[in-house]
């Protein structure tokens, strides 16, 4: 339903203009005094809000395991097609051998990228999170791929308490569970 | 020392302008650093110079004042690379710019900016050209800066530069007739039996010892500032340019050096436009209605004189800075209401006020 | 040095009105009007009649001028074809140079153009309230005239513009 709101006539001084330009140099003239609302960026940065999505990231659990597992899903998933992951095997000697598989190798294009969020959203492990990191920035194309190195760098260690793979080994130990 | 008067006038001619380029740029800082405080922002604060911007607290305070900032300005005017689009008239789209910037320096020869009194009590007006049609010359070659808008928006052969230029003309006509008829109450006053007729601005400043003229005649001072900002090309009038409409008006299709041209006549237009509503309007060099400099003892010698001249000077920055603050409270108005408002309104008020001041003037001269 | 400065402005106002008339161009020759104009302008400063400058320069230059350029760029009017002339224009140019010619050679061979000019009453060319006392006493009936002329004008001008009603 449409509300259709009677503009009130100008009384006599609102139709002088004068007045009421007046006033509205009255309201910019404090205005003046007032403190500027803006940021000044380099040096002052703005409080990053709980659940931003800037970055994609790597991400290790509190023992410093890698969660990713290298299923690539999110390579299949991410629309611009800005992830690419080489799988690899974990050495036989590793804790976490059990876990079969890793990344290699593990690249995101952030020229590419266009933080939808979708790889996050489609990871089994909780492995790869859209963190705070919102600048970004370099002088050749080669800088804006993200490394795995670089990755866990920027994700570093998420404090979640799943540890889901020691407690399949620890099941599959002692054939409980499951 | 005998030096040859023409010479003379040639350096008092370089000071002066390179006065007006220094003001006008430093406008554009106040301009850019006034909007920022309006709307709540910091403005340009980065620029610094090596060695000033080095000096502890006041190189910092400074440099966030932007006081450097008019420097790379300008630079950035002068080596930008500078495009002729391939389908202008190249004549007059070199021209244009330069007939925009010259009147408006032009004007400044007739505008006095202080008064140096000799001890044998005679008062010397510190001003280029003494002319005693100054504010006739004044109002003659300022209306000559429209064809630069004019002919910028012409031969850009684009429309949006072409109905800015017709814009301008129109409303330049528009708002002319008006401003002159404004200001006839203070010439009728200036001009009347028993005193010495003059059009002279430093004799207009100088009659206004006692009441200023915005004060008995503010009808004439409105229908005058409004007409400025018409004239001037400023919000709330900028027709010609209105960047929402129209691009960027008639200098669309400029670029680097000749948009910079484009650019400080403007605000020279702006400041000789100030200047000149100082001197009319606001009592010139009079530091307050009914007090005058001399009667502060002030009157003689070169401290008179400066004195004179800051007062003045100040009292154009004031009004700089009124134009600026209109500038970034107002709302452009519609192409039509210009044209209402000119018509309309501001001529009939403009002739309703000269009867009324007639009438009045001659009543004061004849019964009192 | 004041006839250097005739010559040059002498020469720039005839050099700008044979331009109005010979150029195709309309927006060249309204600038070549303005040349004219202002080339005037200067030719009645260095006759040490400032008022007079000044006037031309507000009003035909700074204002009809614009008017006029307003016009030729609102119609648009393209740079006209070489036309063929026509035997009217030839006869009524014929006549009119001749009118042009006849008058020169009588004013020029007549007494009073030798005699001394009369010399300006002190004041009047100066100071603007001399001028105005004289434009309101001894010349009132010639200004009432040509103020009665304008006001024709502009009837006319009303006329023609307003709409006929043809019922």
């Amino acid at each position: 339903m449409s509300i259709v709101i009677k503009r009130k006539p100008l009384n006599f001084l609102e139709k002088l203009y004068l007045p009421e330009i007046a006033r509205g140099l009255s309201t910019t003239f404090k205005k003046i005094w007032e403190k500027p609302v803006t940021l000044e960026y380099p040096e002052q940065r703005p409080t990053i809000p709980e659940g931003y999505r800037g970055v994609p990231t790597l991400v290790k659990d509190p023992e410093g395991r890698e969660k990713c597992v290298s299923c690539q899903l999110c390579e299949f998933v991410c629309p611009p097609k800005a992830i690419r992951i080489t799988p690899g095997e974990i050495p036989e000697g590793s804790e976490y051998a059990h876990v079969e598989k890793g990344p290699q190798e593990f690249e995101i294009d952030m020229l590419r990228c266009i933080y939808c969020g979708m790889c996050q959203e489609v990871c089994p492990e909780e492995a790869i999170w859209l963190q705070n990191q919102f600048s970004l920035s370099g002088y050749s194309r080669e800088e804006l791929v993200n490394n795995k190195e670089k990755l866990y760098e920027l994700g570093g260690t998420l404090p979640d308490e799943h540890f889901k793979w020691k407690k399949k080994k620890e099941a599959a130990e002692h054939g409980s569970g499951h | 020392m005998d030096v040859n008067p023409v010479i003379l006038k040639f350096v008092y001619a370089a000071i002066v302008v390179s006065v007006i380029m220094g003001l006008c740029s430093y406008a554009v800082l106040a301009e850019r650093k006034i909007s920022s405080w309006i709307q709540g922002r910091v403005g340009p604060n980065r620029t610094s110079l090596p060695l000033i911007g080095g000096i502890p607290i006041i190189g910092r305070f400074l440099t966030r004042l932007g006081i450097f900032q008019p420097i790379p300005d300008g630079l950035k005017f002068l080596f930008k690379e500078d495009v002729v689009p391939a389908h202008v008239n190249k004549f007059y789209f070199i021209m244009a710019p330069v007939i925009a910037l010259v009147p408006a320096l032009t004007t400044v020869v007739v505008v006095p900016f202080g008064r140096f009194v000799t001890e044998a009590g005679e008062v010397i007006p510190l001003v280029l050209a003494n002319v005693n049609v100054g504010l006739l010359f004044l109002f003659a070659i300022s209306s000559l800066g429209v064809y630069g808008v004019v002919l910028a928006g012409w031969s850009s052969n684009s429309k949006y530069p072409f109905l800015g230029g017709i814009r301008a003309s129109a409303q330049m006509i528009s708002y002319e007739l008006a401003m002159g008829v404004s200001v006839l109450p203070i010439l009728i006053w200036v001009n009347a039996p028993g005193r010495e007729g003059t059009l002279n601005l430093f004799d207009i400043a100088q009659a206004q010892n006692g009441f200023w003229f915005a004060m008995w005649m503010p009808v004439s001072a409105i229908i005058f500032l409004v007409c400025l900002f018409a004239e001037t090309n400023r919000l709330p009038f900028d027709m010609a340019e209105s960047e929402t409409e129209l691009v960027s008006g008639f200098h669309t299709e400029y670029s680097s050096f000749k948009f910079g041209l484009f650019f400080v006549g403007e605000y020279a237009h702006m400041v000789v436009g100030s200047c000149v509503f100082t001197l009319l309007f606001l009592g010139g060099w009079n530091p307050m209605p009914f007090v005058t400099l001399e009667a502060l003892g002030f009157g003689e010698g070169i401290l008179g004189a400066v004195l004179s001249v800051g007062i003045f000077l100040g009292k154009m920055c004031g009004m700089m800075f009124f134009f600026m603050w209109i500038r970034w409270t107002l709302p452009r108005f519609r192409y039509d209401q210009v044209m209402k408002l000119g018509w309309k309104i501001l001529l009939p008020l403009s002739i309703a006020n000269l009867v009324v001041y007639t009438i009045f003037i001659f009543y004061l001269d004849t019964k009192l | 040095m004041t006839d250097i400065f005739f010559y040059i402005f002498a020469t720039a106002a005839l050099a700008g009105a044979l331009g109005v008339v010979f150029s195709r161009n309309t927006v060249n020759g309204a600038m070549c009007l303005i040349g004219t104009f202002l080339s005037m302008a200067s030719l009645f400063v260095l006759l040490e009649a400032y008022f007079l400058a000044v006037i031309q320069v507000l009003v035909y230059a700074g204002a009809v001028m614009v008017l006029f350029l307003f016009i030729i760029m609102l119609l648009d009017v393209k740079e006209s074809a070489a036309k063929k002339t026509s035997i009217y224009t030839w006869a009524a140019s014929l006549i009119g140079f001749g009118i042009l010619v006849t008058g020169v050679v009588a004013i020029s061979a007549s007494e009073s153009i030798k005699n001394k000019a009369p010399t300006m009453p002190e004041a009047s060319g100066t100071s603007l309230k001399a001028f105005g006392y004289e434009l309101f006493t001894t010349y009132l009936l010639p200004m009432q005239v040509t103020g009665f002329l304008l006001l024709i004008a502009m009837i006319g001008v009303i006329v023609l513009s307003k709409k006929v009603n043809t019922e």
